[in-house]
């Protein structure tokens, strides 16, 4: 370092070459999302659970391939319990992954049938196997399956009361739920701005009205409103629309918060002398929005953004639950719940709680994600 | 101040007006009536409805008159505390007061756990910022508010019947449901209640220890905490004195925001452990069309959001006397 | 408007029986993610009762640390090291060997050294009045009587002067404007009659016909009381108006010390000099263009053993600034300076 000095006394900021920079000047040379990705980075459960998110949205776009079976076919075994994968034969020797066939036993005690493994008969699981036929997004249409065990079962969180695979309705439902997320905040957003950002741009009574607006929306407790208006959804609408019409009722609530946040943002930039400079040398309104207000806001946008996906996705969860939200034929986790609402129902199929814990680990993986990014956003902190 | 009330009074009044106008309508908006689900419902029975019995049913309930005319008919009638009849023959005030009492107990117990855990833990932690205690708290805190209440619900639920072969929805045992009250009740009912407790609880306390710790860091960090260590002033006093007031004046003056949730705040946390609070009341009512009482229950929830608002502004204005003075300017 | 060292005719020469607080090897590190940030590296000086300490030097050079130092009020995770002992009374303690939450450091605070800070707006709670945070400086000092507290708090805001004290005192700080505010914060450290005043930086957030009336006001506290004042600036003009002696504080180390007169008249440091140039007034004549130091001061993290203004010096000679920060020698008595310039002449 002081050979250096000695070398070019007076070398300036911009002049040297980037990594030339003492750690101190690359500091503070460094773009704003330079610096939120290296504070993120250091955040290492955020990342790990930002890379777990991403995993599950691959999977919701895609789950017919990574589905052993449709999410509506029957496979003739009713409650069944999730089926045993064994690697070693009955000489405990290491085969390999398979399942053994089922046999329906009458139970002599309570002349039920009760499903028992077949140790005759073993199905090897295989990947990237030929099963069920599907129609990729509508397009390709194809029977590839990640992984299956061709004529055998391998139900790995057992069967509903119609004997549907539950493991392959869990991953259709992502698709519906995990979706709903996105688009229910996509929709907020819109709204969120568009009236945040009147209120915070134009201000006076426009900003007076919508913050009243935004102020009693808010201090209402949104379930039973949600529920209010998930009640006038027609029984008889196609599914569909039924999924567009859930998510622009749960928007109808969720775009407050966003709105409070692009009003008070734009508050404040709005007397930053940078955006007052560019006003008086003369930058129309569209103008200053883009360039100048909305980088100024971006990093807490996609935070908010971040925290109001997972609160949309249990909105929509927990409407379906109540049969409010989506609704049979349609799978979402909320709809796959409704079959854990009465504990004898739980305890005789402990299985059908699994939808409840990918919920569970969705929102929390969600909420890592989003408390990293909350840090990231203030990196100068 | 008067003024101030004043104005606010009335903004109120508009509000709620337009408020009441609204949950009266949307209730209304599904296809068919309770009558037409009435006469479905006997027509499968192998009844044979005729037309003027279903005149009859409507002008009992009704709904042979216009919107604007039955609203105005619910509205008198909710002024003098009569809020109709539900479709299942019973009076909705009789039905509400049933349940009331346990709503709100169970609510108001919620928000003494939620504030006795919350308040303090957060102060603790933002006094104590990185240490390990902080860094527990934290951490428990966060879990609190991701789970999901009613999921977390769910799982209880089955967990404690697996371990402990206990039922633990509602909040009396079969064999005490209908009993008058005696010590076994009681004890009955406590062993009933902490799951439900713990479960409404775990997640605003989480919230309330984050923001605690996050409001007490950005006070502790300002110039007058410096001023008053200059001062001489000790430590623990100085803590009590200054951030922490300052930091609980928006918690204490939110009590407000929180009186809507008192009544339904918990849906379906209260169906999922079979509650009898209004929650599951007002889901049954709005599957039912059960007008009458799903409106009832929504328009008093929101009549004690805006009453809820009202009394924060009111308290924050007493607690704080820069918008006291800000006011008083107008 | 052009400031000058200014002849008091207290100037008298110091005696040891004056001396309040020797400062000896102050050092104040923050251990940080990014290392070891040295705000106050290793510094010495002396507080004489009945004379003003001006310390001057940019923002970021640790002037307000040294400041907290002294009363051991540094946030978090500052710790505070070195001698720092406090006369009084034929009694001497360590300050720097107190625990800061000791109830004899708590003693000391407030009550015989007293703190005016910059920030008037936000240096009062807003939720208190005037005078409960006045008295509240009382009454932590052991002294117990409300009637007493109340009537000394009016005292002291009347007599920094602000009108109709006695309503004043009922009110929130809010309510003040920023001058009277400022004013109300030195009635407030004059509570107890302290015996020492750190000013830290008293006027920078101040309009400048408001800075002329604050700065007035704690010249005549001083002559008043007799006080020892530390008065911490980074505008030259208002030590030269205030302080008997300079401190020049640069990235944590104090590069020159002297009276006013030689400080100013007289700078030896390559620093003191480019500050000097850097504002109107010392020595300019019409036309000359004002100079600026380039570059900034920099955050002293880990810094290594070097003169720490050797990177943006003008006299610097890669010859002679090689080595290790240069030890303070004395130009001319009492006069010090902390540049191999000077080490290597003498």
């Amino acid at each position: 370092m002081s050979d250096e000095r000695k070398s070019s006394p007076s070398p300036t900021l911009a002049r040297r070459k980037k990594d030339e920079l003492t750690a101190e000047e690359r500091f503070f040379a460094a773009s704003q999302w330079e610096l939120m990705w290296r504070k993120f980075r250091k955040h290492k459960l955020a990342l790990a659970s930002g890379v777990v998110l991403i995993f599950l949205y691959a999977i919701a776009v895609t789950f017919e391939f990574w589905a052993p079976y449709g999410p509506i076919s029957e496979q003739g075994l009713i409650n069944m319990r999730p089926t045993r994968i064994h690697f070693r034969n009955e000489e405990g020797k290491f085969v390999g992954p398979f399942v053994y066939g089922i046999e329906q036993v009458v139970d002599m005690e309570t002349f039920k049938r009760v499903p028992v493994e077949d140790k005759d008969v073993t199905y090897p699981i295989r990947f990237f196997v030929h099963a069920e036929p599907y129609k990729l997004w509508g397009l390709f249409e194809t029977d590839r399956h990640f992984f299956g065990a061709g004529e055998g079962k391998v139900l790995l969180v057992g069967t509903d009361e119609l004997g549907r695979d539950l493991f392959s309705r869990i991953l259709a439902g992502s698709r519906i739920s995990l979706s709903v997320g996105v688009v229910g905040v996509a929709i907020s957003l819109v709204l969120g701005s568009f009236f945040g950002g009147i209120a915070g741009y134009y201000g006076s009574w426009a900003d007076l009205i919508i913050s009243r607006a935004i102020e009693f929306i808010g201090s209402i407790p949104n379930l039973p409103l949600w529920m209010l208006l998930a009640s006038i959804i027609p029984l008889d609408w196609p599914v569909v629309r039924v999924y567009f019409m859930t998510t622009i009722i749960i928007s109808l609530l969720t775009w407050v918060g966003l709105a409070r946040v692009v009003r008070s943002l734009l508050l404040q930039l709005r007397t930053m002398d940078y955006v007052k400079a560019a006003q008086l040398a003369g930058a129309s309104d569209m103008r200053l929005i883009i360039d100048h207000l909305l980088p100024g806001m971006l990093s807490y946008l996609i935070v908010q953004v971040t925290i109001a996906i997972p609160n949309t996705i249990l909105a929509e969860t927990a409407l379906s639950f109540l049969g409010l939200g989506m609704r049979p034929p349609a799978v979402s986790w909320g709809v796959l719940l409704r079959a854990a609402q009465n504990v004898q129902n739980i305890v005789l199929r402990p299985w059908m709680l699994a939808p409840a814990i990918v919920v569970i680990v969705t929102i929390f993986v969600f909420n890592f994600v989003g408390d990293g990014l909350r840090d990231a956003a203030d990196p100068y902190k | 101040m008067i003024n101030y009330l004043i104005r606010r009074l009335g903004t109120t009044l508009i509000t709620v007006l337009v408020l009441s106008y609204t949950i009266f309508a949307i209730v209304q908006i599904p296809p068919g009536d309770a009558v037409d689900r009435q006469v479905r419902l006997r027509q499968t029975q192998g009844d044979v409805v005729t037309r003027e019995e279903i005149e009859t049913l409507r002008a009992q309930y009704g709904l042979d008159r216009p919107i604007l005319v039955r609203y105005y008919q619910w509205i008198r009638g909710f002024l003098v505390g009569d809020l109709g009849r539900s479709t299942s023959g019973r009076r909705v005030n009789d039905l509400i007061a049933e349940r009331l009492p346990q709503t709100v107990a169970l609510a108001v117990a919620g928000l003494i756990i939620t504030y006795a855990i919350g308040i303090p833990v957060g102060i603790y932690s933002a006094t104590h910022q990185y240490s390990a205690g902080d860094y527990i708290a934290n951490s428990i805190s966060f879990i609190g508010m991701s789970v999901p209440g009613f999921l977390i619900g769910i799982i209880l639920l089955y967990l404690f019947y697996k371990w402990f072969g206990l039922s633990i929805g509602g909040f009396f045992s079969v064999e005490y449901k209908s009993a008058p009250w005696s010590w076994a009740r009681l004890q009955d009912l406590i062993n009933h209640l902490w799951v439900p407790l713990f479960v409404v609880a775990v997640g605003s306390t989480g919230g309330l220890i984050r923001t605690m710790r996050a409001t007490l860091l950005d006070e502790l960090s300002k110039q007058y905490v410096m001023t008053a260590r200059a001062k001489g002033v000790p430590m623990r006093k100085l803590l009590l004195k200054y951030p922490v007031r300052l930091a609980l004046n928006p918690i204490i003056a939110s009590i407000g925001h929180i009186f809507p949730y008192l009544l339904s705040g918990q849906v379906v946390i209260a169906i999922v452990l079979n509650l009898p609070v209004l929650g599951p009341l007002l889901n049954t009512a709005l599957t039912n069309e059960d007008i009458a009482l799903s409106s009832s229950i929504l328009l008093i929830q929101s009549l004690l959001a805006v009453f809820g608002t009202v009394v924060s502004d009111v308290l924050l204005a007493v607690l704080d006397p820069r918008i006291r003075f800000e006011r008083g300017a107008h | 408007m052009i400031p000058q060292p200014q002849v008091r005719h207290d100037q008298a020469p110091v005696t040891e029986s004056d001396l309040l607080l020797q400062v000896r090897d102050l050092r104040t590190y923050f251990r940080l993610d990014e290392g070891m940030l040295k705000a106050v590296d290793g510094i010495s000086f002396n507080v004489y009762r009945n004379r003003v300490l001006g310390m001057v030097g940019e923002s970021g050079c640790g002037k307000s640390v040294t400041a907290q130092s002294i009363l051991q009020i540094v946030p978090k995770p500052g710790v505070v090291q070195g001698e720092m002992l406090w006369h009084r009374d034929g009694q001497t303690v360590d300050i720097g060997g107190l625990d800061p939450e000791s109830e004899e450091m708590r003693a000391i605070r407030g009550n015989e050294i007293a703190m005016i800070f910059q920030e008037p707006m936000t240096a009062f709670s807003p939720v208190h009045t005037v005078g409960n945070q006045l008295m509240e400086a009382y009454f932590v000092h052991g002294k117990l009587d409300e009637a007493e507290a109340r009537a000394r708090a009016v005292e002291l805001l009347d007599l920094v002067g602000i009108p109709a004290a006695d309503r004043r005192v009922d009110e929130y700080t809010f309510q003040l404007s920023g001058g009277m505010r400022q004013r109300a914060m030195i009635a407030m450290a004059m509570m107890n009659r302290p015996r020492m005043l750190i000013a830290d930086e008293p006027t920078t957030a101040l309009d400048v016909t408001i800075q002329a009336q604050i700065l007035r006001l704690i010249r005549r506290l001083q002559a008043e009381t007799g006080a020892a004042v530390l008065f911490i600036s980074h505008n030259l003009g208002a030590v030269a108006n205030l302080a008997n002696d300079v401190a020049v504080m640069y990235r944590g180390k104090i590069v020159e010390f002297g009276t006013v007169r030689q400080v100013l008249k007289n700078p030896q440091h390559p620093y003191t000099v480019a500050l000097l140039q850097s504002i109107p007034g010392f020595g300019y004549r019409r036309g000359d263009r004002l100079q600026s130091i380039r570059g900034s001061v920099g955050v002293p993290i880990d810094p290594p053993d070097e003169c720490p203004f050797r990177g943006r010096c003008d006299r610097f000679d890669p010859a002679l600034c090689g080595g290790s920060m240069p030890a303070s020698v004395e130009v001319e008595p009492g006069h010090q300076v902390a540049c191999v310039l000077y080490e290597a002449r003498s």
